[in-house]
């Protein structure tokens, strides 16, 4: 077990000439959930950006260092950013649906690469939906507008369109901040399944929610990775006086 | 501003003079209030009124010599009888080729400036010149127009060098419009797509464009209704006198429903007989451009209710 999906070595993240984070060393693990905690402003999102290069639709930025996703360096000269994205799917803080139906919210992914058969479609969407937990939900309205929903099946709505074109690697900004508790417990519970198939990265303000979904946890702090492993030991014992202020609740 | 909005003014001031300042009633502020609101509302009534006295009196002026002659036969006898059927086709036919120049350009270049060029300096300086080049007096774009398209590209005076002339006119008012519609549509419809590992063009023309067509086609609708109404730049171009056929291909002349209603207005030798026939030209181009300004309210409420739930 243990295998390590992504392995970021060295990486170093301006703003033009604001340095975002300082020389990031970590491992993560397939087919677990790694939990990036630490106050707002701590580098923690954009860390999560640079995994699907994100940034790069920001202008004024600039990546040193390498990631290597199953051993090949995402930011190598030539990887197609959209082959990179299809691969590494991601979830928004605020969610946000496209103004358009559940189905063709599930839908649109697929479609821009190419699948037109209806039939096969129709297995995508209603295997997303089932995987995000949202099938029973929404079945008999399909066709109905993605933003008649309450927030949590639409966050949930994003999660099966990010399924959809079947990733590897799901990354979650903070996915649960906008939810009221109910619909938080019902995303978290989905990751918890999720995890089988899928490696998860996730951004949460909550040290509670970090210590319950997830297998790893990194914490930042001013663009730096203070501390990282596995979340018991990190919640338990952490070796940096920071990371103990921050999760004991000393500052954040 | 539309009745409706003028209507929900008016509830809104009674229903605040009523109850609120009832509470603080001899307070300044109170006064400064009033003042106020009487106005913003002064204000809007005064722009009422000229609208509507403008109207009233071509109206009232021209509503005589309208009949189904008027608007089907081209002038006869010194074009003091007869109608302006050839005015009014050449004005739809020099706006649709206004609409087939400047649309597309328009579009495109207002789909790069927002979504792909790198924002700076340079592209700050092309929205300023557009910016600028909305603010050019029409007779230069004429003379622009006779200088490029009649004597340089050798379209002669023609219905398609006016066209193009009246194409550029209306090209900023197009880009800045579909610029603006393109800058309301939210980010995380983009950034959505782009993360679902969708290329950039298929996200905007599948995520962006569409919601961005109804301001799109307001815009444009907009900027050829002002140039259906423009004279100098057609005056030069292509514009005739007077052509009692319709323009038959690109490389006609055409008469115009405002180049006729100048000629109506000083240059016929008879001006006193053919007053009537002026406002009555007014009264169909006003008619028609108010026509297609409905139609870009109508597309805008038609599309307005169709993103949300």
């Amino acid at each position: 077990m243990s295998k390590k999906k992504i392995e970021i070595k060295n990486l170093d993240f301006y703003y033009n000439d604001f340095q975002a984070l300082k020389n990031i060393s970590l491992d993560i693990v397939a087919n677990q959930v790694t939990a990036l905690i630490g106050p707002s402003g701590c580098g923690k999102s954009t860390f999560l950006r640079t995994l699907n290069r994100m940034n790069d639709l920001i202008e004024g930025t600039k990546v040193d260092g390498d990631i290597l996703l199953d051993g090949e360096n995402i930011y190598a000269k030539g990887v197609d950013v959209v082959d990179l994205r299809k691969q590494v799917g991601m979830v928004f803080q605020e969610p946000n649906p496209f103004p358009k139906s559940i189905y063709e919210n599930v839908a649109y992914g697929p479609k821009a690469h190419g699948i037109t058969d209806k039939d096969r479609l129709d297995q995508i969407v209603e295997q997303s939906l089932r995987d995000a937990a949202l099938w029973d939900e929404v079945k008999d309205r399909l066709d109905r507008s993605a933003l008649g929903i309450s927030g949590g099946q639409q966050q949930r709505l994003c999660i099966a369109r990010a399924l959809a074109v079947k990733p590897d690697i799901l990354l979650m900004d903070e996915p649960t901040s906008a939810l009221d508790p109910i619909a938080t417990a019902k995303i978290e519970e989905l990751m918890d399944n999720l995890r089988e198939d899928y490696t998860i990265v996730i951004v949460t303000h909550s040290m509670q929610q970090a210590a319950r979904i997830s297998d790893y946890t990194a914490f930042f702090l001013m663009g730096e990775m203070i501390e990282y492993g596995p979340t018991e030991r990190i919640f338990e014992k952490p070796e940096h006086k920071k990371t103990e202020d921050y999760i004991t609740g000393r500052f954040g | 501003m539309d009745a409706n909005e003028i209507k929900e003014l008016e509830e809104v001031q009674a229903e605040v003079q009523e109850n609120k300042f009832d509470r603080v009633e001899n307070s300044t502020d109170n006064l400064k209030q009033k003042i106020g609101f009487n106005l913003l509302r002064g204000a809007t009534w005064i722009i009422l009124a000229i609208v509507l006295i403008i109207i009233s009196h071509i109206v009232r002026q021209g509503i005589g010599v309208i009949s189904w002659e008027f608007i089907t036969e081209p002038p006869r006898s010194g074009m003091t009888e007869g109608g302006i059927w050839p005015a009014i086709m050449g004005t739809v036919f020099v706006t649709i080729l206004t609409a087939v120049f400047s649309v597309p350009v328009g579009v495109f270049a207002a789909i790069y400036l927002n979504e792909y060029a790198k924002q700076g300096k340079i592209t700050r300086l092309i929205r300023m010149a557009i910016r600028n080049l909305a603010g050019v007096p029409s007779v230069v774009y004429g003379l622009f127009g006779v200088a490029l398209f009649v004597q340089r590209t050798g379209f002669r005076a023609s219905i398609l060098s006016a066209g193009l002339t009246l194409g550029l006119l209306t090209l900023p008012v197009t880009i800045t419009a579909s610029e603006e519609a393109l800058k309301a549509v939210p980010n995380s419809y983009r950034h959505a797509s782009l993360a679902l590992g969708v290329s950039k063009w298929h996200s905007i023309h599948t995520n962006v464009l569409p919601y961005a067509i109804p301001g799109i086609l307001t815009g444009a609708i907009l900027g050829l209704s002002r140039a259906a109404g423009e004279t100098a730049p057609i005056l030069f171009t292509g514009a005739a006198f007077s052509l009692p056929r319709l323009p038959n291909s690109l490389s006609s002349q055409f008469m115009a429903l405002p180049y006729h209603l100048y000629i109506m207005s000083t240059q016929h030798h008879n001006l006193g007989a053919v007053r009537p026939i002026a406002y009555g030209t007014a009264l169909v181009l006003i008619s028609l451009i108010l026509i297609m300004n409905f139609g870009a309210i109508f597309i805008r409420s038609k599309f307005r209710g169709k993103f949300k739930e």
